[in-house]
């Protein structure tokens, strides 16, 4: 068991870690396929990579629901230290989510079983934070969209393999659908749900 | 040759310094204290901290100072302020029924138990002004008497032992209680919002369409029921403690209107709510509030909405005067660049109106 | 007394986490009014309370601040928001379009051309673009909801039947992605083909009427017309009197009772880079003697 003294630490400095990774996040999300770094330096606890660390401090709270795939709930480390640093309540029910966090992406549940909003209120949807094994290197990915000048090109590795595929129902959803944050350690790149994938291939 | 305008900044610093000492005035007459303003402006006080949604009497009456006396302003920096406090809770719903009543009146029965208490009202005073106030005036001393322990049973709940009146709906008490200032409003609202955006409305425009539900606009024949000013002792269930901790008691004043009865062929006839609560003594926006709740309760009770009083929306939507008044005043700021996107647009349309109205002429001369 | 304490950049930061939720959705979904819990601010509603909040939601130490009203970095109420800016978050502020990193504008869009990286923070009175065709909330999110604009065509179309044009010459809208019909705030319609592909981020926020949306980079922006009407930009045909510039919008300035008027740049920022540059127009003080009025 850990106690409270033992969760790993969360923000050094809470206000302005908070501010210079939501900087990241809204740069990656304003310039989908682009790769930006977490500056902040963040405790993390075991199972979760800093850069989801960072954006589960600088984006949860009591508001917003959470919920965690089976690698994250492995072990209760991860959502007790979600309750210490952010209040954020864990939930069971994926479709009532703000935030999910996925550790073991490979077996990302089908995307219907979040949250996409209604046409009403599309914002009323779940931000998928998944873990990817490379930001870096991997096959191409050649998106287009809204922040996107042209085309862009993200080399990364993926899990699920299908990953973009499933995303394109996104395209007959709009304006619902899922916004997806992708992390590697501190680097993080976002596919909001007007993103396309041109082209891809090794 | 031209000098584009400068010295904003300077401009803008000179301005608060003689705001500042216009606020003073004369400087030979004794400075107003904060406890003159809360205790002999005791009801500006109560407006401000009724419509500024913080009950802190010292605060309100600084605000009052500071904004000349001008309520609504004084309203302003109390919310602004209130914005930046750090939330640890919510109190349990505080009982009116034991209220420590310094008035309690009913226009619905000539006597009630625990009986009939003016108190402290400018009902039935002649309003005459009194040149003895111009100048060091001591008043009496107000009558005594005995505390009693009589107890003061609301209106309300003595129609309610017969079913005359609809039940007060019980709180629900693991369902969070809406809160527009922490969360955007979305039509239709509940009745938890609606009664917030109320307490919070603007003394004036409640009276206004309160007043207007009486002379026909949605009218819904409503009666005093029940109208209580005095103290009520506040809780707060700490969690972690176990137990409930009392955190003082509050000034409120609280009115029940009973209007006119639903009722349907599964349902007997009864008695319908209007409700009114606010800090201190505030009986006309009581009153009001309690109006306008019922007539916004024309959607649930069945009622066809033909009223701007009964209109959510447009209710809730007008009802603030700290929004009201920025966004009236807004039109102070400039508005160069769209006024000179209309006038190149209107001077456009006026050539061309002049064009057209001089071609025929020429035509004809042509001719 | 309850002294007040005041964090980073003035909101508490359960309102920033708030209003930054809400702005990567409306990132994610452009043209989209996300509706956020606006808090009371230290000013009035309808001078920038919604503008305020997505700068103090998004502005760190290492952020170069520049605020303009109608253009100019000196009008009263931009240096008042500039003042709570340097108060409260201690951050550089500058009137150099290029040299910021944060522009919070009412009424305007620069005129210097904005770059990656940036953000541009409109301040937004009435955000909803069918507000004044219908004013129910109930009714405008249900024809957002199926992207049902034929009001507003409607509304155009009259115009053209009535006055021979379409008779909006500001906050003139715009259909952003080719989904979301939305109010540039009020604007003049002169800079809204500077908001169709622009490398800048540009995020927009209403506090009275609590909400808040965006227009990612690079995202195509479409001003509504017919094709027998397009859009045109209006713009007073004379070159500024200070630095000559016959590309920029222009104040009229009126110089006396007798009709005389002169027209300046409405951008004072782009003006004096020009003098600098050395430009001059007709009114145009004689290089030598600027200095002394300096």
């Amino acid at each position: 068991m850990t106690t409270v003294a033992e969760l790993p630490a969360g923000f050094a400095d809470k206000v302005l870690s908070a501010q210079s990774t939501f900087r990241s996040v809204m740069d990656a999300m304003a310039r989908p396929g682009s790769v930006q770094r977490v500056t902040a330096s963040v405790g993390a606890p075991a199972g979760m990579m800093r850069g989801a660390a960072a954006i589960a401090l600088t984006l949860f709270d009591h508001d917003t629901p959470i919920w965690l795939d089976a690698a994250m709930s492995a072990t209760p480390d991860v959502a007790k230290w979600l309750k210490f640093h952010t209040s954020a309540p864990v939930v069971a029910d994926s479709s009532i989510a703000s935030f999910a966090l996925v550790g073991d992406a490979k077996n990302l549940p089908a995307l219907d079983r979040f949250a996409f909003g209604s046409n009403e209120y599309p914002d009323r949807s779940t931000t998928l934070i998944l873990h990817a094994e490379s930001l870096t290197q991997g096959p191409n990915f050649e998106m287009r969209g809204p922040g996107i000048d042209g085309t862009a090109l993200l080399q990364a590795m993926l899990q699920p393999r299908d990953l973009f595929q499933r995303l394109t129902i996104n395209e007959a959803l709009f304006p619902r659908g899922i916004d997806v944050v992708l992390v590697h350690d501190d680097l993080i790149v976002a596919i909001p749900r007007t993103t396309r994938l041109v082209a891809s291939g090794a | 040759m031209y000098v584009a305008v400068k010295g904003g900044e300077r401009a803008i610093e000179n301005a608060h310094r003689l705001l500042a000492h216009e606020r003073r005035g004369d400087r030979d007459v004794p400075e107003l204290s904060l406890a003159q303003i809360a205790e002999q402006l005791s009801l500006g006080v109560d407006r401000v901290m009724t419509e500024g949604s913080l009950y802190d009497r010292e605060l309100a009456a600084l605000a009052i100072k500071q904004a000349r006396g001008d309520l609504i302003e004084a309203i302003f920096l109390v919310r602004a302020f209130r914005a930046t406090l750090p939330r640890f809770g919510a109190t349990d719903p505080v009982n009116t029924g034991e209220m420590q009543v310094r008035r309690r009146i009913s226009s619905t029965f000539k006597d009630i138990p625990g009986g009939q208490i003016l108190g402290p009202t400018f009902d039935y005073t002649h309003r005459l002004l009194d040149p003895r106030l111009a100048d060091g005036f001591v008043p009496e001393q107000p009558e005594t008497s005995d505390v009693t322990q009589a107890a003061t049973p609301r209106v309300t709940d003595i129609l309610g032992r017969d079913g005359l009146i609809e039940p007060s709906p019980a709180a629900d008490a693991d369902a969070p209680v809406g809160d527009l200032t922490r969360e955007p409003l979305s039509f239709p609202a509940d009745r938890d919002l609606r009664l917030q955006n109320l307490a919070r409305a603007d003394e004036g425009f409640l009276l206004a369409l309160g007043y207007s539900s009486q002379r026909g606009y949605g009218r819904n024949h409503p009666f005093a029921g029940e109208i209580r000013f005095g103290e009520v002792e506040v809780e707060f269930f700490a969690e972690d403690a176990g137990f409930v901790v009392p955190l003082g008691s509050i000034e409120l004043t609280e009115c029940q209107m009973v209007n006119q009865f639903k009722g349907s062929a599964t349902e007997a006839p009864c008695f319908t709510r209007g409700y009114g609560l606010a800090f201190g003594q505030s009986e006309r926006k009581t009153m009001s509030m309690a109006l306008v709740d019922r007539s916004l309760r024309a959607r649930e009770l069945g009622e066809e909405v033909i009223a701007p009083a009964q209109d959510e929306e447009f209710v809730m939507s007008h009802s603030d005067n700290v929004q009201a008044t920025g966004f009236v005043e807004h039109l102070k700021l400039p508005h160069y660049v769209d006024f000179q996107s209309e006038l190149g647009l209107l001077r456009k349309l006026r050539q061309e109106f002049a064009e057209a109205n001089e071609a025929p002429d020429m035509q004809e001369a042509a001719e | 007394m309850n002294a007040p304490a005041y964090n980073f950049a003035y909101l508490d930061e359960q309102t920033k986490r708030m209003i930054r939720r809400a702005i990567l959705k409306a990132i994610a979904i452009p043209g989209y009014q996300v509706p956020f819990a606006s808090r009371e601010m230290p000013m009035p509603y309808g001078w920038g309370t919604g503008g305020v909040q997505v700068t103090a939601a998004i502005l760190g130490p290492q952020d170069v601040l520049k605020v303009i009203d109608q253009g100019s970095d000196d009008t009263t109420n931009a240096i008042s928001i500039r003042k709570f800016f340097g108060k409260t978050a201690g951050v550089a502020t500058t009137t150099s379009t290029t040299d910021a990193t944060v522009i919070q504008t009412r009424h305007r869009i620069p005129e210097a051309p904005l770059h990656a990286g940036q953000v541009l923070v409109y301040q937004v009175p009435i955000p909803e673009p069918l507000r004044f065709l219908e004013p129910r909330e109930t009714e405008t999110r249900r024809m957002h909801a199926l992207g049902e604009y034929g009001l507003m065509h409607v509304k155009l179309y009259e115009d053209i039947a009535r006055f021979g044009h379409i008779a909006t010459s500001y906050a003139y809208p715009v259909k952003v992605n080719a989904r979301y019909v939305m109010d540039p705030s009020p604007t003049p319609k002169f800079d809204n083909p500077k908001m169709d592909n622009c490398p800048a981020l540009q995020l927009f926020g209403a506090g009275r009427e609590k909400r808040i949306y965006a227009i990612p980079p690079h995202t195509d922006v479409v001003s509504l017309d017919f094709e027998d009407h397009p859009f045109t930009r209006y713009r007073f045909d004379a070159p500024c009197a200070l630095c000559g510039a016959g590309d920029s919008y222009l104040d009229e300035i009126v110089t006396d009772d007798k009709g005389s008027r002169m027209f300046v740049c409405s951008d004072t920022d782009y003006c004096e880079s020009r003098q600098l540059a050395g430009h001059r127009g007709s009114e145009s003080a004689p290089p030598h003697k600027e200095r002394a009025h300096g």
